[in-house]
């Protein structure tokens, strides 16, 4: 199972800012072993936002991204105290919610 | 939880001003430009994360936690322990770092088999490190702190000049020693600068952004994997974890980093 | 936070008594060199090619390492450097250079040697990681002087190719206890690999000439 998310929300003004890092291998699909056996693509998808239940962020990855991701981003509203839920889902299918309170 | 973060912040804004005051012509500028864009949201804190569960979570025969771990402040103190490592424990009499002090908790506390208790020190993708993790929460918990590592006990004089000297030590098909990468100022291998860790400024710049996220890796290496992969480009044979060797020479390196803020766990390339 | 100042000033009056400690002439005490020597053998394990036999110092690498981060008194310094300077082999079909282009890839190459190497793998000579060669390369180290124009400079001539051989194959015998490995004298190069690096610094088609 996925090792949990890091995520910080906070009030910034009419705005919430959001900072999430996440555990994964990402792994690229190009890379060899030290056997040279080539490291099959593993890697987040699709990462989605919801403030109070309503989506806020929709993203399609690609083996482009980094390992452990860190993401950021604004959403207009949310206020201190409401929670905020970050979805990822990697092309084996796996997923990981968390969720954070607005500080 | 703001006045650290605050003290954490300070702490990388004064580890990044150091170096870029240094740097000379665009590739360096470009270089440190890179740094300090890596400097928000450092990976590391999924292992301060995961550490802080694993310091909680009862294990091993005994079934119990680390909490009661005594890490020089008293059982339990986690805050601030890591700037004044390593040091002299009476109830081991001897000199240990974070890492050993670690091990001898897990034997002690926890009950495992020193074997067990040392297993797997340096992940890799298919396998994490229980004290990577547990080494990352520890020093973030002192982030900001002043670095004051004693040697008034006779065993860590002795360990000091012992680190001392084999931080010179010159051997292998290459002759080199700590000393021939990390002993003057203002060098670099390839593009990568080197800190001079005989120079007070240099130690301090260097020893207190350990451990650290490796972004080419994707790991956190802590202060003995550092130790352990120095070696390995000395073309020495390999530095065993927590040997007395590798803690002499982090007594050596602790101590003239001694009144520099503490600022790991950082972010390196 | 008083108490932390306390203890910051407390650190920093240690480090100006540790200050003191280094700036000490003679080379270190023998008992800790023995202690540490030790020290060192129960602490490292053999892993792939590099034995624990690497730990044992000839000479040289002796008391290098003792007077190291010291004032080496001048006479030590030149028995190092006449010792060898006597240890520096000449290829026996006196050809002194080889192909530039091949010292190039050697001057490139940062693998050989480490147990992370393989073990029938290149051996490189890593010189761009200290020394600045061609132009056209931008990533070198600051750890050597720049070499390029070396011949250029120097002069295309017999006592050069020497120089740069003899520099090459054992650097201490011209400077004591410099950071350069000795590439001849312990085997990290072969003698047509010396050449070839030889080559890339003195024949007036390399790079580094340009």
């Amino acid at each position: 199972m996925a090792d949990p998310m890091k995520i910080r929300a906070n009030a910034v003004g009419d705005a919430t800012e959001v900072k999430v890092l996440m555990n994964h291998e990402m792994e690229t699909g190009q890379r060899k072993d030290a056997q040279g056996k080539t490291v099959p693509a593993w890697f987040i998808q699709n990462v989605t936002a919801a403030w109070n239940g309503k989506t806020v962020l929709s993203a399609q990855w690609g083996p482009a991204i980094s390992k452990n991701p860190f993401l950021s981003f604004k959403f207009k509203g949310g206020a201190k105290g409401d929670k905020v839920q970050v979805t990822w889902v990697d092309n084996k299918g796996e997923t990981r919610t968390d969720e954070a309170t607005i500080a | 939880m703001t006045s650290t973060m605050r003290a954490a912040i300070a702490a990388i804004a004064f580890a990044i001003a150091a170096p870029a005051a240094l740097a000379q012509g665009s590739t360096e500028k470009g270089i440190e430009a890179y740094r300090q864009a890596l400097q928000d949201g450092n990976p590391a804190e999924l292992w301060e994360a995961r550490g802080e569960d694993l310091w909680k979570k009862r294990t091993g025969p005994k079934n119990a936690s680390l909490e009661k771990c005594d890490l020089g402040l008293g059982p339990g103190v986690v805050k601030g322990a890591y700037a004044q490592m390593p040091r002299h424990f009476a109830d081991a009499d001897r000199v240990m770092d974070l890492e050993t002090r670690l091990v001898w908790c897990r034997v002690n506390l926890q009950g495992m088999s020193e074997a067990d208790a040392k297993r797997g020190p340096f992940g890799g993708p298919d396998r994490k490190s229980d004290i990577e993790a547990l080494v990352a929460w520890i020093t973030s918990e002192s982030k900001g702190v002043t670095m004051a590592v004693s040697l008034d006990h006779p065993k860590m004089r002795e360990n000091f000049e012992l680190g001392k000297a084999i931080f010179f030590f010159r051997g292998g098909p290459h002759d080199f020693a700590c000393a021939t990468c990390h002993g003057e100022d203002g060098k670099r291998i390839r593009l990568q600068d080197l800190p001079n860790l005989t120079a007070k400024s240099g130690a301090q710049k260097g020893y207190t952004t350990w451990p650290a996220y490796r972004v080419s890796q994707g790991e956190l290496r802590t202060f003995q994997w550092r130790l352990n992969d120095c070696f390995r480009q000395q073309r020495f044979p390999e530095l065993e974890f927590g040997s007395p060797a590798s803690i002499a020479l982090t007594t050596f390196l602790a101590y003239n980093a001694n009144g520099a803020a503490f600022a790991a766990p950082a972010i390196k390339r | 936070m008083n108490r932390q100042m306390m203890i910051g000033l407390a650190g920093t009056v240690a480090i100006v008594v540790a200050g003191c400690a280094a700036m000490q002439t003679g080379p270190t005490d023998p008992a800790i060199e023995a202690k540490a020597v030790e020290m060192m053998k129960t602490s490292f394990k053999d892993k792939g090619q590099a034995k624990l036999a690497r730990l044992n110092q000839d000479e040289t690498q002796h008391l290098c390492s003792v007077w190291g981060g010291k004032e080496m008194p001048k006479d030590v310094a030149e028995k190092i450097e006449r010792a060898n300077l006597a240890l520096i082999k000449w290829p026996a079909d006196g050809k002194l250079v080889g192909d530039w282009k091949q010292g190039e890839k050697i001057a490139q190459e940062g693998r050989g040697m480490q147990y992370s190497d393989s073990p029938t793998g290149p051996v490189g000579a890593n010189c761009y990681a200290c020394h600045q060669l061609s132009k056209q390369e931008v990533s070198y180290g600051t750890m050597g002087p720049s070499l390029h124009n070396f011949a250029k400079i120097r002069g295309y001539t017999e006592e050069t190719r020497r120089y740069a051989w003899s520099k090459v194959w054992n650097a201490q015998a011209f400077s004591a206890c410099t950071n350069m490995p000795r590439f001849g004298h312990n085997g990290i190069l072969s003698e047509q690999q010396v050449r070839d690096v030889v080559a890339l610094l003195v024949d007036p088609a390399s790079p580094v000439n340009q």
